[in-house]
């Protein structure tokens, strides 16, 4: 059985767990406003709102209902559009209709309950976090710019907002229902079922089982580690960092003491995925997952990273490294899973650099990324932690190029030498994201842009040309 | 006047095809497609599909009562392929089930036998078998073959543009429902409900008469639902018509994908002559139009390619060739621009090319062959109101050339991780369905005895606020607030035998069309106010709902007139008829006036490149653009923006990619990438063109539907203008789309 709120009525489901909350909502609740766009998560035409109780106050985060077992929304307060619905236009609702933000409509509905997603957040509001909050809802008539303005005019309306209180400011000032304040008494009457242990397999964020394999699972009773507390943490201790491996990309970005020790984390994130899809996925995820384009497979490649895997309460740890035996094919068995992933924290001397590059820069998969950590002390590198992704049959360590590079001064020569070992590290193909020849050269660039970046003193794009 | 549905659209509350409710015992359609590009179906065994619970029945072309034919302009495509297959994705049955779900898991289990046979991709390659959907046309002016030998220089190469998928978000579908004495209700998501209801008619073997289509709106077309839209509907139809139940077909994503023909790729030949002044001599091209198996729309997208081949310039000599080429991809239709932008690509690249030769600036010979007033297109009309001299110098005085040609090459000298590239794009768009017969419309307006009034038009409300300008004639021509008049679904039995929404010309044909409905009414009640004033029907007017008489307001308001209008029973609905006058072409000569008028304009573009990653952003886009007298800006300006990036994707990022035997490997969203919000240009600023407006344009405000799409044809010159500043010895290609692998490699190019 599986409980939430949707709107402001109580569900009660004994429908299957791994049924899509995107098929309950427009099917069993015949609320259409929700729409059908791609059913991979990469249009937002299905967004909704989940809103969960944490550390006593509501948390409200846009996702794609498409890709959402229902298993993952027990305990909480689903939003489709008809629960903003009020007898005006919401602020945001206006401002869409003002800036002429919709033509043909269908998408729409994703973009007013992503922005209404964006005012509801406890922080404070700034025109690139509502853009953000639209960035995986797609609009294929617009041309975005309308959208733009509405969202500074929805922006620029959030300047008092009380966030200690947002969601009661909100209520108060028309952009949501005044339903919202009842909500979180209603929530805490739900038994909270932490794990739902189901019959099937077990589910995360579903982000990429939901793509692969949605028949197969609408039908069974999933079980889900979405709304395990336990695996869902960041922790620093004694210089180690350790992750629950139901940490999603979204709770990476909002923790403080991860931002702290990558200064660029914001920019690392803002290349994977759409905030629609970092909301729900899990780390777990993106290492089960196999991709060999896994944006985090190569975060945490390069941070040298250990995983540690379970079943029925027995652990193991092992080098996220060698966690890759050939094209998606683990050294995992079926019933284990990773509670955790932990890595060194990086000195003062560490430097680290994600690079990706696909078709469109944001909201898609990487033809060739990579990542480094490399510490240097007096201009000597002491490690050197180099990874990549798309250029092989699985996330590559790139072993021999780092070791390459230990020992070795910050030089225009050494690197070009490292590129040359490199290249013989990797064996890309021709598909759909690019030509073999592209990605090495992508690579070569990729590669000599994390010492551009990270050494822009000693070394340039001239230098190494 | 804000878009009317627009309140719909942020509530959710607008109804699309698949929010249309459920009717007991619908059955759902899935679609069993081929696997193979090109192959003869051997056998096919549905057992296992059908034995599955849940399954009602697998229909077939025998189930076919009609004709197995669903041909627009040529009866060569099958609804169900019977013998052979010609592109992947080819329907062949309809999997009927009480759930979608369901028809999804039988259609896993229907074993299929294909031996398979060689598949073309290439249009050229089908050119050399002579695999061509029609005979080759070519329109000339002047004489090429003699112009050559004034020219002082001469430039040959070839010019290539990749398809595009549509991705209307709202995926393709319909809704039938049998009604009685075997008569059929069609909802479609269709741009043209006619050719769903002829096209039904046919395969059904039965009259138009008997088929109903209706549309409310749809989620986005930009063509891909002109014809396309017809096989999905046919099929719900059908099944309707065997089962006696209610059937739905809406397609799932990448089904759609693999499904449906896109916009057609074209790989050209150009050969462009220039005198020593710079001015064009001659240019010859070579089209081959990638049609895919069937002929869909090809014919007169490719007709469209011959009348855009020179886009904006005067070209005294002009020799062009289009082949429409048969392959085995999806048939090829219709999507914003029609051909036009393809033709458009070809002779920008030449002149590009030329430039690059010349050491000169594309946008100097651009500039010095802009067409005038009095100059003869290719086909013969004679080009008038040409707004092109005044937008350029518009463009320089508002958003300064010159000033961004040193911005980009100050940028330039300063940096070398990043280069700046910026482009010019005019363009000259003619306006009106090439089919003369096709350039009419009708329009039924009814006015209630209270005093409101429905609407009905052939014209489809697809986002592009056609239904917004409607209700606008009408409320202004009856002087009436907008609340008071409703737009109807557009009806096959309201109004019948319409053109399809496209060719940028629907608002001003159901609108010209309306205009006559209002105008005939009016006329009655005016003289109904006349008679009772006791003066004459020409002293009468409408104001703000007052009757008007000999220009002194009256104590008769609108709704009164109507009540004694029909009492004194004065017929209170009109249908009105609209046929474009002036247009015409002979398609034996080549020669004619096929186009009520042009839009023009011209767009300024920046670009940056990233020259560590071959990546790029788009700084600005400015654009002087020929509104004409915009009946409603906010609707136009988005029609600007919105064709504007779709034409920036098309040059950039969206890359359409058939294999060597003809599978679609970018065949859902993962793969085949539209912009995002934040690949749109950092700044789009707009600029009218002060202008009169045409009169054949509805209210003079100027048709905005395609036109903007090929202002994006200038993101693929900036990029190029960024890679050379890089790499000056970059091989000079004209292959769009211009993707970061295209950028990476032109810059790292030896």
């Amino acid at each position: 059985m599986v409980e939430f709120i949707l709107n402001n009525e109580r569900i009660n489901s004994n429908k299957p767990t791994g049924s899509l909350l995107l098929d309950f909502v427009r099917h069993d609740k015949a609320l259409t406003g929700t729409k059908i766009g791609c059913r991979e998560g990469d249009c937002g035409a299905c967004t909704v709102l989940i809103g969960e109780l944490i550390d006593d106050q509501m948390k409200y985060q846009q996702v794609t209902s498409c890709l959402t077992p229902i298993s993952n929304v027990h305990g909480k307060h689903v939003v489709t559009v008809e629960g903003l619905n009020m007898e005006d236009l919401s602020p945001v609702q206006k401002y869409m209709v003002d800036e002429a933000g919709t033509q043909c409509g269908f998408c729409t509905v994703g973009f007013v309950v992503s922005l209404t997603g964006f005012c509801l957040a406890n922080s404070a509001p700034t025109y690139e976090g509502a853009i953000a909050a639209i960035n995986g809802n797609i609009c294929r008539c617009t041309g975005y710019k309308s959208i733009e303005r509405a969202a500074k005019h929805v922006t620029n309306s959030l300047a008092n907002k009380d966030t200690n209180e947002t969601v009661n400011w909100l209520a108060e000032h028309k952009f949501i229902p005044a339903y919202f304040d009842d909500i979180r008494s209603l929530l805490e009457e739900i038994e909270p079922a932490h794990i739902i242990q189901g019959t099937g397999e077990l589910v995360g964020g579903g982000t990429d089982v939901y793509v692969q394999k949605p028949d197969e699972l609408i039908v069974k009773n999933v079980g889900t580690i979405a709304s395990d507390p336990g695996l869902r943490f960041i922790e620093i201790e004694n210089g180690t960092c350790i992750l629950g491996g139901g940490t999603t990309v979204s709770d990476l970005l909002e923790s403080e003491a991860l931002r702290q020790l990558f200064p660029r984390l914001s920019e690392h994130i803002i290349l994977v995925s759409s905030s629609l899809i970092r909301n729900i996925s899990t780390l777990a995820g993106n290492f089960v997952n196999a991709s060999p384009i896994g944006d985090f497979s190569a975060f945490f490649l390069a941070l040298n990273a250990k995983i540690t895997l379970t079943e029925n309460k027995q652990s193991r740890s092992i080098l996220l490294k060698d966690f890759y035996k050939g094209y998606k094919d683990l050294d995992k068995s079926d019933g284990e899973i990773i509670t955790s992933i932990s890595f060194e924290v990086p000195t003062n001397d560490s430097h680290f650099n994600l690079e990706k590059v696909s078709k469109r820069t944001h909201l898609d998969i990487a033809s060739v990324n990579t990542a480094i950590q490399i510490s240097v002390v007096d201009n000597a590198i002491a490690s050197a932690h180099i990874s990549a992704g798309g250029i092989g049959p699985i996330p590559t360590y790139l072993r021999t190029t780092g070791e390459f590079l230990e020992g070795k001064e910050i030089s225009t020569e050494n690197i070009k030498v490292a590129n040359e070992i490199l290249q013989l590290e990797i064996s890309p193909i021709s598909d759909v994201r690019g030509t073999a020849d592209y990605k090495r050269l992508l690579l070569r660039q990729l590669f000599f842009a994390h010492f551009i970046k990270l050494f822009p003193d000693q070394i340039t794009l001239e230098s190494l040309q | 006047m804000k878009n009317i549905d627009s309140k719909g659209h942020v509530t959710g509350k607008s109804i699309y095809l698949d929010d249309i409710p459920t009717i007991q015992g619908t059955l759902f359609g899935v679609i069993f497609d081929s696997p193979v590009a090109h192959g003869h179906i051997e056998s096919i065994d549905y057992s296992k599909a059908l034995a599955l619970p849940g399954i009602q029945t697998i229909l077939t072309s025998k189930e076919i009562p009609g004709e197995n034919q669903i041909g627009g302009i040529f009866p060569d495509e099958e609804l169900f392929a019977e013998e052979d297959v010609h592109f992947q994705g080819q329907p062949i049955a309809l999997i009927l089930a009480e759930s979608e779900h369901i028809a999804f898991q039988a259609r896993k289990l229907i074993e299929i036998k294909i031996t398979e046979k060689e598949a073309i991709v290439d249009p050229r390659e089908a050119r050399k078998k002579n695999q061509l959907i029609f005979p080759p046309r070519t329109f000339s002016l002047g004489n090429t073959d003699s112009a050559w030998s004034q020219c002082a220089h001469i430039f040959e190469g070839q010019a290539d543009t990749n398809g595009q998928e549509h991705l209307y978000i709202e995926m393709q579908g319909a809704y039938a429902s049998p009604l009685e004495n075997g008569n059929i209700r069609v909802s479609s998501s269709t741009q043209g409900p006619t050719a769903v209801q002829r096209t039904i008619a046919k395969v059904l073997g039965m009259g138009m008469h008997k088929i109903e289509v209706d549309v409310v709106r749809l989620g986005g077309g930009f063509g891909g639902k002109e014809d396309q839209a017809t096989p999905w509907a046919v099929m719900a139809a059908l099944g309707a018509h065997v089962l006696k139940k209610p059937v739905k077909v809406v397609l799932h994503r990448m089904d759609d994908m693999r499904m449906t023909g896109k916009r057609h790729p074209y790989s050209s030949d150009y050969k462009i002559g220039l005198h020593e002044d710079l001015k064009i001599l001659a240019y010859e091209v070579i089209f081959h139009q990638n049609a895919g198996a069937a002929a869909d729309l090809s014919p007169a997208v490719m007709e469209r390619t011959l009348f855009h081949s020179t886009n904006s310039y005067f070209v005294p000599n002009v020799k062009a060739t289009a082949y429409s080429c048969k392959t085995n991809l999806p048939p090829n239709t219709a999507f914003r621009g029609f051909g036009g932008p393809q033709g458009m690509f070809v002779i920008e690249a030449a002149l590009v090319h030329a430039a690059n030769e010349l050491g000169i600036s594309a946008h100097e010979l651009q500039k010095k062959n802009l067409l005038q007033d009095g100059d003869e297109f290719p086909y013969g009309q004679i080009a008038a109101d040409v707004g092109l001299t005044q937008i350029w110098s518009d463009m320089e005085a508002k958003f300064d050339i010159k000033g961004a040609e040193k911005r980009v090459s100050d940028f330039n000298s300063k940096n070398s991780d990043k280069k700046k590239g910026f482009s010019l794009q005019p363009i000259a768009f003619g306006i009106s369905f090439t089919k003369t017969p096709m350039n009419q419309a009708r329009a039924l307006v009814h006015i209630y005895s209270d005093g409101s009034v429905g609407v009905s038009t052939g014209a489809v409300e697809m986002g592009q606020g056609v239904n917004t300008k409607m209700l606008q004639i009408a409320a202004d021509m009856f002087s009436i607030d907008p609340s008071k008049v409703r737009l109807e679904s557009t009806n096959t039995t309201r109004v019948a035998n319409t053109s399809p929404t496209a060719a940028s010309a629907t608002a001003d044909l159901n609108g010209k069309a309306l205009q006559n409905a209002c105008y005939a009414l009016l006329t009655r009640l005016k003289k109904s106010a006349a008679d009772h004033f006791g003066s004459a029907a020409s002293d009468i007017q409408f104001k703000d709902e007052q009757v008007i008489n000999s220009g002194k307001a009256t104590d008769m308001t609108w709704n009164q007139l109507i009540d004694q209008a029909f009492l004194e029973r004065v017929c209170l609905t009109e249908n009105g008829h609209y046929a474009t006058p002036i247009i015409n072409f002979d398609k034996e000569k080549e020669k004619g006036h096929p186009f009520a008028y042009h839009v023009y304009g011209l767009a300024l573009t920046e670009v940056t490149v990233d020259c560590i990653r071959g990546t790029y952003e788009f700084d600005s886009v400015k654009i002087v653009h020929d509104f004409g007298e915009s009946m409603n800006l906010p609707v136009d300006i988005g029609q600007i923006e919105g064709g504007l990036v779709q034409g920036i994707g098309w040059m950039t990022m969206e890359e359409l990619d058939y294999d060597k035997k003809g599978k679609l490997r970018s065949n859902s969203l993962s793969t085949y990438k539209i912009p995002d919000i934040y690949s749109v240009p950092k700044e789009v600023l707009i600029e009218a063109l002060e202008t009169e407006g045409a009169e054949q344009a509805i209210l003079k405000s100027k048709a905005v539907g395609e036109p903007p799409l090929m202002y994006g044809l200038g993101a693929y010159f900036a990029i190029q203008n960024a890679v050379r500043a890089f790499n000056p010895d970059a091989q000079q290609t004209f292959d769009a789309p211009f993707t970061h692998e295209k950028v990476l490699m032109g810059l790292y190019q030896i």
